[in-house]
């Protein structure tokens, strides 16, 4: 039941524009900056190193927010600044700067080849421009209606309306309809010819509620708080759908007041969409990156269970498991054309039949590790240097469907909307928890659970892997907040799957 | 001119330009966070990736026909180039004003004093200082970050507030790495923070890393899952006292139903007389004033002798539910959180923690701390780094890591032992987008029947 639909270019859209107001306020805003020339930055330091590299970020994010149908938030952030990239003797520094004035990026470039040198002795690798090929292209995500399509009056009475719609009892007390609104352009060059313009409209929403009745109180949302994302433009709001949707999570709510807790047990269990989006995420995403395999990540997110010898041996689950790094999926929430070090981006086998192929490593990583890896080199911001993220991983659709799923399971769980996560720091030993659960007894859906949550094992878990639902079936979420790196990072990922069964998972609820 | 001197310049020069605009009826705040900051990323002894950052980042505030509209952006540093698009934010600003439904918990600008705080550093000279550390963790495999470099945090605003906040310091966040008789990767980890560098003393706490690697060294303990008593370390609390600031005790996050001391704050659950819990800004690492420049307390019991004392409230959840702010601040998505807690120490020398914890699990530092169940104060995380099966007060192996799963009723109330005399403080590591100015201050804490689930 998800509404927040990805149009084809061929779909037919209507104009939600319903003012005669030609001078409407639209949510379009395009603050008065003179044109940024890359070119002209990056031969302004050109020769200060023996590569340079300039990486140029702009990015206007609006978060539109109204609780209880009054105004939350109202937020217009800016960022606009360079990264510059200097490499001295195979080592790459980096230094940014929001000044892009031609002494500002001369300063910033004056600061990366210092840091370069006074680190090259110490470098973890050499590195060359093998690592940073010459590639020329353009990317723009696709959208139908931009910003300049809806009234920023129109919007937030929507997202008023949208209150209105979860505020189905006095026990709700408290409904939210939060959206942001991504504008995001980003350019590319360096001395040995890499030219690239990318240029992307983001979107994401969460409306929840909590229902509260004496000392129990119970969350419910679209999909979880940070789920509903997508490349595109206002028409991924049919508010018509969504409205339906925030009444019937309001009512699952007080429902869920009243549910049993989820049973303490050994059970089938089934995961929606939205959930398997963090098991994919977690178990399967960060494990992967190679930079973790390296052991960069040790002092912080952590390191990994998969070791370098286990490519192509690893039978990671069952042969249900086809997992694909797929930057290129039409409206997916991290899509893109080339990563941050100008790498072209193409979809690639991660796992196939449950086999272990390939990580999740940027050309750095793959020249140090000798892996085979695909182009997700990528950055937060200007102000970030690039590390290894995971950017779309997905789940590939197998031929099964929910209803045959439920019917198949003598006694199960069925989960949806994720609340709670945490996993070591090597990915194995996982916890999760989601708002909303049904008890599956004979086939058939009884009763709603509350506090649903269930923990394993990474490699055991996807071994578990009995059924995976179609393509009919399958839905792409992701989310704005996956941290990693030092310094810290930031930065949106998305994640396709359909529902799937796993057998005999420890499931537990809440209580003290 | 120095990266503060120019950036106070800035601010005063942006300040002026955008302040004299405005018209009558509208009101503006400014809140400046701003960083010269340089990060050297280390592995295998060695380093990955070295990154310099010069960011000014101003929040404006504007406040026009009852409504609120905010922006933020990165400022160039040029001063009429920021200061004219300053302005023209405030003409959008007004038009969105012109069209927003009214905000009923708007809190009018005003004045809230001035104050300037400056802490100076002494930095080595930066290529002396990668030598240096490169030098000092020879032959052992480290991994970890060095941050350096002024932080400036500013607010003023049109009623006449100005609020300045300078603090220049450097940590390296850090875990050294063996590899045990059973051929599993062990690590132990630790923070050095401080505004002069002494080699002396980075020396000293790389070679005590060093002889805890030699005790990890040893075959890992596997425990099964169950109750133990352990002794969480400073960096293991400090890892759980975080946890008080997703939303725990925020006084917003509780009237939405989100708090996970509810039980606490409706009398319903206690912690022990032995766990009290405050801000208290004298610690030195965030400033004392919010993004609007309110002052909070320079001490503030949230929870004194187990009791509750204080939630944390801004001042817009004070318009909002008519009760007085303490001058917390609401921004991101941890909402009211703490900037400087400091739990206070106990009675028991860290000298004899091994000798009263007897039989159990030392546990240096835990991971990816999360709720399991907020209304039960439960909470989920993973062991991590040197975590040691004790036995008759002495350290015996490394155990294998564990998943926890423990209210915090239990931790802080009915199964608190005891707590170290001694406090550790820790500056914040955290450098999402920037690097954060906050910390706190913990002892380490005895629990029994501590719960381990997998």
């Amino acid at each position: 039941m998800v509404h927040f639909g990805k149009l084809k270019s061929t779909d037919n859209v209507s104009v939600m524009v319903t003012s005669s107001d030609t001078e409407r306020l639209t949510l379009a805003f395009n603050p008065n900056y003179s044109e940024f020339d890359i070119h002209q930055g990056l031969g302004w330091i050109a020769g200060e190193a023996d590569w340079v590299g300039l990486r140029f970020v702009q990015e206007y994010t609006q978060n539109r927010s109204i609780r209880n149908q009054r105004p939350d938030q109202n937020l217009f952030r800016i960022e606009r600044g360079v990264m510059v990239e200097a490499m001295i003797d195979g080592q790459i520094a980096y230094a940014g700067t929001s000044d892009l004035s031609k002494p500002g990026l001369r300063e910033a470039c004056r600061r990366a080849v210092q840091l370069a040198m006074a680190s090259a002795d110490s470098k973890v690798f050499g590195f060359s421009t093998m690592q940073r090929p010459p590639n020329q292209g353009r990317f723009v995500s696709p959208r139908l209606q931009g910003l300049d399509s809806l009234s920023l009056t129109e919007f937030t009475s929507k997202l008023i309306d949208a209150c209105r719609h979860m505020q189905v009892s006095d026990k709700i007390v408290n409904a939210t309809a939060e959206t942001t609104l991504v504008e995001s352009h980003c350019q590319y060059a360096s001395t040995n010819g890499s030219n690239i313009d990318q240029q992307f409209l983001l979107v994401s929403a969460n409306f929840a509620v909590t229902a509260k009745d004496g000392s129990i109180t119970q969350r419910r949302s679209l999909n979880g708080p940070v789920a509903n994302c997508s490349q595109a433009g206002l028409e991924y709001f049919n508010f018509d759908a969504i409205f339906a949707d925030c009444e019937r999570v309001a009512r699952q709510a007080l429902e869920l007041l009243d549910a049993d807790n989820c049973p303490c047990e050994i059970l089938d269990l089934i995961l929606a969409p939205d959930q398997m989006l963090l098991q994919i995420h977690e178990t399967i995403g960060h494990p992967l990156e190679l930079d973790r395999i390296l052991g960069d990540e040790r002092n912080y997110a952590g390191w990994s269970f998969v070791k370098p010898c286990d490519f192509g041996r690893l039978q990671y689950g069952t042969n249900l498991m086809n997992v694909t790094f797929d930057p290129g999926l039409n409206g997916e929430f991290a899509s893109y054309g080339f990563d941050d070090c100008g790498n072209r981006a193409t979809r690639e086998y991660l796992i196939k039949d449950g086999l272990l192929l390939r990580g999740l490593g940027s050309l750095e990583s793959q020249a140090r590790s000798g892996i085979a890896g695909v182009a997700n080199f990528r950055a937060s911001s200007w102000n970030r240097a690039p590390v290894d993220r995971m950017a779309n991983v997905n789940l590939a659709p197998g031929s099964s469907n929910l209803e045959a799923m439920v019917a198949a399971v003598k006694r199960g769980i069925y989960m949806e909307s994720n609340i709670s996560w945490s996993i070591d720091d090597y990915r194995n030993k996982f916890q999760f928890g989601c708002e909303y659960a049904r008890l599956i007894e004979d086939g058939q859906f009884t009763k709603v659970l509350k506090n649903p949550n269930y923990r394993g094992v990474t490699v055991p878990f996807w071994n578990s892997l009995k059924m995976v639902g179609g393509p009919d079936e399958c839905r792409s979420f992701g989310t704005s907040f996956c941290g990693k790196g030092e310094p810290n990072q930031m930065i949106r990922v998305g994640h396709a799957s359909p529902p799937c069964l796993f057998t005999q998972v420890e499931v537990f609820g809440g209580g003290q | 001119m120095s990266f503060i001197e120019t950036t106070r310049m800035l601010f005063d020069h942006v300040s002026h330009a955008s302040f004299s605009v405005l018209k009558p009826g509208e009101a503006l705040n400014l809140d400046l966070y701003a960083e010269e900051q340089t990060y050297i990323r280390f592995n295998r002894a060695q380093i990955r990736q070295a990154t310099a950052v010069a960011q000014r980042n101003l929040g404006v505030t504007f406040q026009g026909d009852g409504r609120t509209i905010q922006f933020a952006v990165d400022l160039t540093g040029s001063l009429e180039q920021d200061a004219a698009f300053v302005r023209s934010l405030l003409e959008r600003a007004r038009a969105e004003a012109s069209v927003l439904p009214e905000d009923p918990f708007l809190v009018p600008i005003k004045n809230n004093g001035s104050s300037d705080i400056q802490y100076q550093a002494d930095h080595p000279f930066e290529s002396d200082w990668i030598k240096q550390i490169i030098s000092a963790v020879e032959g052992v495999d480290f991994a970890g970050l060095l941050s350096k470099g002024p932080q400036i945090k500013a607010v003023r605003n049109s009623a006449g507030q100005d609020h300045w906040f300078c603090s220049d310091s450097f940590f390296i966040d850090y875990s050294l790495y063996t590899v045990n008789a059973s051929g599993e990767n062990k690590a132990v980890k630790d923070l050095y923070a401080d505004r002069a560098w002494s080699l002396e003393h980075f020396c000293k706490a790389i070679g005590h890393g060093k002889n805890q690697l030699e005790l990890l060294k040893r075959s890992a303990r596997r425990l099964s899952a169950g109750e133990y008593r352990v002794y969480l370390a400073p960096a293991a609390l400090e890892s759980i006292v975080g946890i008080f600031s997703w939303g725990a005790v925020s006084y917003d996050a509780w009237k939405k139903g989100q708090s996970g001391l509810q039980k606490l704050i409706e009398g319903n659950a206690f912690f022990s007389e032995k766990f009290s819990l405050q801000e208290n800004f004298r610690l030195g690492l965030a400033p004392q004033f919010n993004s609007l420049g309110e002052l909070a307390p320079m001490e503030l019991p949230i929870i004194q002798q187990g009791q509750l004392k204080n939630l944390l409230v801004n001042s817009r959840t004070a318009k909002e539910f008519k009760i007085p702010s303490n001058g917390a601040d609401n921004v991101g998505w941890k909402g009211e959180g703490l900037r400087s807690a400091e739990v206070n120490g106990g009675d028991l020398p860290e000298a004899k923690v091994l000798q009263h914890l007897d039989n159990g699990i030392y546990l240096s530092n835990l991971h990816y701390l999360n709720w399991s169940d907020p209304q039960t104060a439960r909470l989920t995380g993973m062991t991590r780094y040197a975590c040691f099966w004790v036995d008759h007060g002495e350290i015996v192996a490394p155990i294998h890591d564990l998943r926890f799963d423990e209210s915090l009723y239990r931790i802080f109330g009915s199964c608190l032992d005891a707590l170290t005399a001694e406090t550790r403080l820790f500056p914040s590591t955290e450098t999402y987008q920037r690097r954060d100015l906050s910390g706190c201050k913990v002892p380490g804490a005895i629990v029994d029947n501590f719960r381990f689930t997998l």
